[in-house]
């Protein structure tokens, strides 16, 4: 188990997400950046759904309470163990009464903590991804304390690195939304020339940008939307679906993003700048 | 036979959408559910969730859709194969509401504004069976039409902060339930002690998308009486199986 002695500003546990239940108004939910997640579930051999913990912008302090064997990835964070500076994307060794700091983020905005064999909080609807009104929590707290297997069996050194430019890169890769084609060409223009910059409304649940199109669009009947739908509101803006995203919506749907680029503008925050590029 | 032409398209890199002629109208919302059933019915691995709205269906598919030319003719294939004689049983939910007061914090104002009694909004507003279209908005939000068009009112300029569970509300041509506290801009009209949405069940929503709903009108200790009956997990919902 490891206690919760500072929960950091927006800390939650989530795995690859409420995977069947849209049907019932359930969102997606899992790591925004799936692929960090990913890392350090695969550096430590864990199955690619283990549960970890996601930190944003200010980072946890953590006290583990038995052994095992841990794996940090995404957003650097400068984490120490025990007041040792300690690496990213690296299998680490953890005893009982070690502790783990973070502090804020220095590149990106969003940190993974795995733990062999995944932490073990309650499924809810086959799966552990935080979300209010569907788990008991929608963040971790000071006090709390999470489960895991103690295990420290099969240490290996073992070592990756996600492709060096996904902390810095600004280029969305983005499909033509389902209602893509009732933009003039000049607002398609728009949208792969201008550079656009992060709201300071950016949450799990969508991204905001600032710069906005007067939009000459009506609203569609209501529809599916998903994690990466980029929906043009009527007083202009351009919001950017999350993976807490609700499940319908009645906004033109002009741009999706692929899953890379949902990955990646999970590690923006506000004033950073992105771009869109079409993929077909 | 499928009744219509329909659209198919790709939705990112793991989604395909179907969509119908753009209107709400009952004869397309129930070919949507058809199709819907269809590939449920028989269900490929690859596709993990089927999103039904009123002329659209949204099919996500686990990873990247590695032929999209194959995987819409397969979809058109079984369209074509859908019978109009499809099983289409479905539920009459009866719905308890408490339209008193407390319960309504919008009735007066909405009784104001459209110029008809709080009597006559009970009795318009009981009087329908709804059409559950799908399921949206937050988990267990049902999206019902058949509204009466003496009812519609246009959403609050400034959505309110929090609505309460279980808020029976009116906007646009809509009514609806809350499912949990939540902002809102609907008129709240009432109040169903009901749970619409509820991770311990099987089935966490009892109402399906086909299914029907009628609300009835109940006193304040009827309501206290049902939400006791809830919370301890002895209250049978109401309903009436109906064979199309």
């Amino acid at each position: 188990m490891v206690e919760v002695l500072k929960q950091g500003l927006q800390s939650s546990i989530q795995d690859l997400g409420r995977l069947g239940y849209g049907h019932l108004g359930v969102p997606a939910s899992g790591a925004m950046d799936a692929s960090s997640a990913l890392l350090s579930n695969t550096i430590l051999g864990n199955n690619p759904n283990a549960a970890v913990i996601e930190m944003t912008l200010i980072g946890m302090h953590l006290k583990f309470l038995a052994e095992t064997v841990i794996c940090i990835s995404g957003a650097e964070m400068s984490a120490t163990l025990n007041g040792k500076a300690i690496q990213l994307n690296k299998k680490i060794e953890i005893q009982a009464s070690d502790l783990l700091t973070f502090g804020s983020a220095k590149l990106g905005c969003r940190t993974y903590l795995a733990v062999l064999g995944g932490f073990k909080t309650d499924k809810v609807l086959s799966s552990r991804s935080f979300y209010h009104s569907i788990t008991l929590n929608s963040v971790l707290k000071k006090g709390d304390v999470i489960k895991y297997s103690p295990s420290s069996s099969h240490f290996t050194e073992d070592y990756a690195k996600l492709k060096p430019n996904h902390f810095e890169a600004s280029v969305l890769k983005v499909y033509r939304g389902p209602e893509f084609n009732m933009l003039h060409q000049q607002q398609q223009d728009w949208l792969f020339n201008q550079h656009f910059t992060v709201s300071k409304l950016n949450n799990r649940m969508a991204y905001q940008l600032n710069e906005t199109l007067e939009n000459s669009l009506s609203p569609i009947i209501t529809s599916a939307v998903l994690p990466g739908t980029v929906q043009w509101t009527p007083n202009g803006h351009l919001i950017i679906l999350m993976r807490d995203a609700q499940t319908t919506g009645g906004y033109p749907r002009i741009l999706q993003l692929s899953e890379s680029a949902i990955n990646l503008l999970s590690q923006k925050k506000v004033k950073d700048v992105v771009q869109f590029e079409g993929l077909d | 036979m499928g009744a219509f032409n329909l659209t198919y398209k790709a939705f990112g890199e793991r989604s395909i959408l179907v969509e119908w002629p753009q209107k709400i109208d009952e004869f397309i919302q129930k070919d949507v559910l058809n199709f819907k059933n269809e590939i449920t019915k028989n269900k490929p691995k690859l596709i993990v969730e089927i999103i039904n709205a009123y002329c659209s269906l949204t099919i996500k598919y686990i990873s990247t859709i590695e032929n999209i030319n194959d995987e819409i003719s397969y979809l058109k294939r079984r369209y074509s194969a859908c019978s109009k004689s499809q099983n289409t049983d479905f539920k009459l939910w009866h719905i308890p509401v408490c339209y008193e007061r407390e319960f309504a914090p919008d009735l007066t104002v909405f009784s104001k504004l459209k110029n008809i009694t709080i009597e006559a909004i009970i009795e318009r507003h009981t009087k329908p069976k709804y059409l559950v279209n799908f399921i949206g908005f937050l988990p267990g939000f049902l999206y019902l039409s058949g509204l009466e068009s003496s009812l519609e009112i246009p959403r609050k300029s400034t959505p309110e902060m929090t609505v309460k569970k279980g808020s029976v509300g009116i906007g646009g041509m809509q009514t609806g339930i809350y499912p949990m506290n939540s902002p809102g801009g609907w008129y709240v009209i009432g109040n169903s002690p009901l749970n619409f949405f509820d991770v311990n069940q099987n089935e966490p929503c009892f109402a399906k998308p086909g299914d029907y709903l009628k609300f009835y009108s109940i006193s304040k200790s009827t309501y206290q009486n049902l939400a006791n009956k809830v919370k301890n997990s002895s209250y049978h919902l109401e309903f009436e199986m109906h064979h199309g």
